[in-house]
């Protein structure tokens, strides 16, 4: 079963948390820039003449598409790379996906999501099931 | 018979009109880097615009108008229309060592910026149509005689005694109180109070305030007219205005929170602004006393203009308005005679009469230039409106007003 981890992540953070994916093996990742606002509540900005209050924020959305029996690992090493206990650290959003096709050669499903040297090859030659 | 042109005084003054013409431009980089990212465009060319409208206006008949033969003390005549006689000759009254062509053209420059300055207060919603009748009416109904006034021989405030170095009254008051005027008559943006609209490229407004630094070298030490002390000492204030204003800015934000770099280019540039009536009048440490209080006075207007809820969006009458209605002042108080023997002394020097006369040009611009404005910007938004429709600013005036796009 296949799923996809939406992580919405402070901007200074991505790189922790490609470090703490790459560490367990997952390679295979996309971000975007948003923008967006929830408990933080802003931040204040410096003007000409004092500040002002801006409360849509720049945020880091980090998508990653995963074998299921990998997800509860990515899920921990996200959370422990993005954390740091102020407001504005950000959510993890979890789907299920129905299908994953890599163009170049046509393969589908987990196999379309497995690179060399990742978790699952990892997983394999220790022979462990992380499920 | 030996030349009356002196070449020095010709080739300095080349060069300051090259030096005034390039702060048109870096005020547009100045406002532009200030607004939306969807408004630069349009922002970047209120200010290049006057170096069209005002390249052709000056040459039909500003010019005429500004600097012909007084007539009543009040303005210029049509002696001078399509800068007839305006050449290679001196004038008898404005730059006796350099041709009065280059005068002229030393003047255009600053009739072009004047009206860009004004800009400022209504960016991000006006109609172009309707700017640019605008702009014309008022170059012609208000810069034109008001620097007849002020620099002309015959110019009733010239007459009186008024000491204007290089623009005081005639660009910076004359813009900044337009530009109240102006935002007044045409509303807020759409928004304003309620959205943050940050500026989407400081570094090119840092960029603009660079150039204008330099680009102020000319407009202060070039209305010297010659390559000589006074024009020296028009330098070396015009500097330290800058320099001391910058510092002070920068504290008064410290003192807030962090000192930003907008803040710290815009208080340079209210430093200039304040400066340069004063600038060929007094000493450079007077020069230090004028831009540190200007720094004080203009901070506290943004603050004031913001208390009152008014979209002056880039803060023209603050920046350019009060600095220079304090330096107005200034010079009434430390021009002295051993700067600028054509010049005068002010209260510091004993002549407290001259702050009176410095005090009447102040109110007379000021009421001048802001009943005239008030009135045409109203006359216009009445017939052919001052905004484009809600739709087209919410889209923004790059490609509503412009068909473009600046990032693609």
């Amino acid at each position: 079963m296949l799923k996809k981890i939406e992580a919405i992540i402070r901007e200074n953070k991505l790189n922790d948390v490609k470090d703490a994916l790459e560490k367990i093996g997952i390679l295979g990742l996309n971000i975007l820039e948003i923008r967006g606002r929830g408990r933080q509540g802003g931040i204040k900005l410096v003007g000409r003449s004092g500040t002002y209050q801006v409360d849509l924020l720049p945020k880091i959305q980090v998508n990653i598409i995963l074998s299921e029996r990998n997800l509860e690992e990515t899920i921990d090493a996200i959370l422990d790379a993005a954390y740091t206990g102020e407001a504005g650290d950000g959510l993890i959003f979890v789907y299920p996906v129905e299908e994953v096709i890599r163009i170049r050669t046509r393969e589908r499903g987990h196999e379309a999501v497995m690179y060399p040297g990742d978790i699952d090859e990892r997983k394999s030659r220790t022979g462990s099931t992380g499920a | 018979m030996p030349s009356p042109i002196n070449t020095g005084d010709t080739a300095w003054m080349l060069v300051c009109c090259s030096l005034v013409l390039l702060m048109t431009p870096a005020l547009a980089l100045f406002y532009g880097g200030m607004v939306r990212r969807k408004n630069i465009l349009s922002t970047l060319t209120l200010s290049f615009a006057f170096m069209a409208l005002i390249g052709v206006q000056w040459v039909l008949y500003g010019y005429s108008l500004a600097f012909g033969p007084d007539i009543g003390g009040l303005i210029g005549g049509l002696d001078f229309v399509g800068l007839k006689g305006v050449g290679a000759a001196p004038s008898a009254h404005y730059g006796p060592t350099i041709p009065q062509g280059l005068f002229a053209a030393f003047q255009m420059m600053f009739a072009v910026i004047t009206p860009a300055l004004i800009t400022g207060a209504f960016v991000e919603r006006v109609r172009f149509q309707s700017f640019l009748f605008f702009s014309l009416i008022w170059a012609t109904l208000v810069y034109d005689p008001l620097a007849h006034w002020v620099w002309a021989k015959g110019g009733w405030l010239n007459q009186l005694g008024v000491l204007d170095f290089a623009g005081g009254t005639v660009v910076h008051i004359a813009a900044g109180f337009s530009a109240l005027a102006f935002a007044l008559v045409i509303g807020p943006r759409k928004g304003f109070g309620k959205y943050p609209m940050e500026p989407s490229n400081i570094p090119l407004t840092v960029l603009g305030a660079g150039l204008l630094w330099v680009g102020w070298f000319g407009f202060n030490a070039g209305s010297a007219l010659a390559a000589n002390g006074v024009a020296v000492n028009a330098l070396l204030t015009t500097n330290t205005s800058a320099a001391a204003a910058g510092l002070v800015w920068m504290l008064l934000g410290w003192l807030e929170g962090r000192p930003s770099t907008l803040g710290i280019a815009t208080g340079m540039v209210v430093g200039l602004a304040a400066v340069t009536p004063a600038s060929g009048y007094v000493t450079p440490m007077a020069a230090l006393v004028i831009g540190a209080v200007a720094a004080v006075l203009c901070y506290y207007s943004i603050r004031f203009r913001q208390n009152r809820n008014l979209d002056e969006s880039m803060d023209v009458w603050a920046c350019h308005g009060m600095a220079s209605t304090w330096g107005m002042v200034a010079t009434g108080l430390f021009a002295t005679l051993e700067v600028n023997s054509g010049g005068a002394n002010g209260l510091f020097f004993g002549n407290p009469a001259q702050l009176a006369l410095q005090l009447l040009a102040v109110a007379v611009t000021i009421a001048f230039t802001f009943i005239v404005t008030f009135v045409v910007a109203k006359v216009l938004d009445l017939s052919i409106g001052l905004r484009v429709s809600p739709m087209e600013e919410e889209v923004g005036l790059d490609i509503s007003s412009h068909g473009e796009r600046a990032y693609s």
